[in-house]
């Protein structure tokens, strides 16, 4: 019966619910957006560290989990390598550089590289041991042959986009001391998911990033191999807070963490993803109170209808569950017109803009979005108890 | 015939202490089935708040009412909305139809809420709808209908679910004197056929003509009760005459 009146109501009066699904699903396409968008610069911030091969992160104690700032020792990554629990360990270190499509000869002459003139881009630096955790898996090619090999792996979306292809030389460009130097390396595989603090990433073999990477004239000259962090592997993955602690206190002066506490320790990744959370509930807030609103509105022009129902005998429950009845079917075809819609404007998207739309976050949006529905019910509902069935005979004061 | 209303020295109080006012005062009746009987008199006289006691909607402050031996003091406020629905039918003066139902729909509401929508009771419906001519305005919706269409329909909800008492506020409002002798003569045809009790409010006293007795009210009381069909003819000829010359 309630959802009998609810229906035939929605049914009699089409464009004015229309309206208001398209209101739902507008916030719709907007919650998602953001949603999406939060997933994309968090992916941008954390993609490499989250789809490494090892369970656990070791950094140099006191430095807050920074990348830039931890130093880790090869004889630490021998120690690491010692305890009991552990599979492998590899040394991973970043610096910044530019991929260059162009070259300047030895009489000062630009030489482009490719056909057309491109841009340089910016970079990420990966140093890594090839055949350890921090080797990323390849989607196309080789892995990275032995350290000293000028072979590398490179993200296959700035693959794509600019043209390289696998066997290509590319040319990277870093500053040593206050010169420009640039360095010639091959692609030898591809991978992508490889983002870092929102630069792709280049994956070049240890001894030979060592000899990449910028350095400022006066380098600390040291006899062993020091990287930025070491990745471990575990021989048991589910044991990783056990191990975590185990390392801290079999190996001194360094902080083991995982791999989600190490990105979520970024710079900027916490405050960037808590704006983003205050607009995708401050949307859902006014989702709410625009549809409360409106069928609050709607409600008060119905009082006298109410009233007369009321008179003839229907109880309030029919009433009320007829109101939230229909709010939840008109939420609900909202939701469902925005997520079609936000699928279709997705797509129209260049790869550029950082959207990802993953099940976990689009399926939190949506199940909040439903709930707009009976909580935006809740805002009518007391004026709909309100009303006294006396108002049909115009008596109800 | 045992009663089917029985009003015994109902009173209702607005208000306390000076302030007070007594609205309907010390008033009794008694309506037997097949009975049509019209409560009438001036603004302000008492007799819809009458009519809200006598539909359960007011607790009367003293007294009591009876509609089929049951007292309707004596029940709690779902047990009443659920007496209403089953044994009251109901007719008021506007808004009285769902406007997003057709009219056959807003008869059959009355069957719905009572769980008592079947093919039987659809037909039903259909017929009554027939019998007050509006056998080719079923599919149409209330703004499609002319006020005196709209008050049939309404009219024909009040009685489908076969209620005890049938009760119209002022039906003839805000209808041409064609269209309301029209209305309260389907009204009372079908009261006297099934067997119901009906009551009319209305300061309309031409539309007595159809009743079986007149109840007058003022200020709050029964100032005179007339069930001699001679006397009830010819104040509607009174009145009628009375509008006439205006």
């Amino acid at each position: 019966m309630p959802l009998y009146l609810a229906i035939k109501e929605v049914l009699q009066n089409k464009g004015r619910f229309f309206l208001i699904c398209l209101i739902v699903a507008l916030i719709t396409t907007l919650v998602l957006f953001i949603a999406a968008l939060a997933e994309g610069l968090a992916a941008a911030n954390k993609e490499y560290i989250e789809n490494l091969t090892g369970e656990l992160i070791v950094f140099q104690e006191n430095v807050e989990l920074s990348f830039p700032s931890s130093r880790i020792g090869r004889s630490t990554v021998n120690e690491i390598r010692r305890v009991k629990g552990v599979a492998d360990v590899g040394q991973v270190s970043f610096a910044s550089g530019a991929l260059v499509f162009e070259q300047v000869s030895p009489e000062g002459v630009i030489i482009p590289t490719t056909a057309t003139p491109q841009p340089p881009l910016d970079v990420t630096l990966v140093g890594v041991e090839p055949g350890r955790p921090g080797e990323p898996a390849v989607l196309s090619g080789a892995s990275l042959g032995r350290s000293r090999s000028d072979g590398v792996i490179i993200d296959a979306n700035v693959a794509l986009r600019r043209g390289i292809q696998l066997g290509d030389m590319i040319t990277i460009k870093t500053t040593q001391g206050t010169s420009e130097e640039f360095y010639e390396l091959m692609v030898v595989g591809m991978a992508d998911k490889l983002q870092f603090q929102f630069l792709p990433s280049i994956f070049i073999p240890y001894t030979t990033w060592e000899k990449v990477r910028p350095k400022a004239n006066n380098s600390v000259e040291t006899d062993e191999l020091v990287s930025n962090v070491a990745v471990v592997k575990l021989a048991d993955p589910s044991q990783w807070r056990q191990m975590a602690l185990r390392l801290e206190e079999q190996v001194g002066k360094i902080e083991v963490v995982d791999r989600v506490t190490a990105y979520k320790a970024s710079p900027g990744y916490a405050a960037q993803q808590s704006t983003l959370d205050t607009q995708r509930y401050f949307t859902l807030f006014i989702g709410i109170l625009v549809i409360g609103g409106f069928f609050q509105i709607q409600t008060l022009q119905k009082v006298a209808q109410i009233g007369m129902l009321k008179a003839i005998g229907a109880s309030n429950t029919v009433v009320v569950i007829s109101a939230i009845a229909q709010i939840i079917l008109v939420n609900c075809l909202g939701v469902l017109i925005g997520g079609l819609g936000s699928y279709l404007l997705q797509l129209s998207f260049p790869v550029e803009i950082p959207v990802i739309f993953t099940g976990r976050s689009v399926g939190t949006a949506i199940i909040s979005l439903l709930l707009i529905g009976p909580i935006s019910g809740l805002v009518s509902l007391r004026s709909l108890l309100k009303v006294e069935p006396l108002t049909a005979l115009g008596l109800a004061q | 015939m045992t009663p089917v209303l029985q009003a015994e020295s109902v009173a209702k109080v607005y208000g306390s202490g000076q302030a007070s006012v007594r609205a309907v005062d010390d008033v009794s009746f008694e309506i037997r089935p097949g009975e049509f009987v019209a409560l009438v008199g001036p603004s302000g006289s008492g007799k819809t708040t009458m009519l809200a006691m006598l539909a359960g909607l007011l607790t009367p402050t003293e007294g009591s009412i009876l509609i089929g031996g049951e007292r309707l003091s004596q029940m709690s406020e779902s047990r009443r909305t659920r007496f209403r629905r089953r044994s009251i039918g109901f007719a008021f003066q506007s808004n009285n139809l769902v406007p997003y139902l057709t009219a056959r729909e807003n008869v059959e509401l009355m069957l719905r809420l009572n769980n008592r929508l079947n093919r039987q009771s659809k037909e039903r419906a259909a017929d009554l709808l027939a019998r007050l001519g509006l056998d080719d305005r079923m599919g149409s919706y209330p703004s499609q209908l002319s006020g005196g269409q709209q008050q049939r329909v309404a009219i024909a909800r009040a009685l489908i679910h076969e209620p005890n008492l049938v009760l119209a506020d002022e039906p003839t409002a805000s209808l041409d004197t064609e269209r309301a002798y029209q209305v309260v003569r389907t009204f009372a045809e079908l009261i006297h056929e099934q067997q119901r009790a009906g009551i009319i409010v209305t300061h309309d006293l031409r539309m007595c003509r159809y009743v079986d007795r007149v109840i007058s009210m003022m200020d709050g009381h029964v100032n005179r009760i007339i069930d001699d069909r001679v006397e009830i003819d010819a104040l509607a000829a009174f009145s009628e005459e009375s509008f006439s010359a205006q």
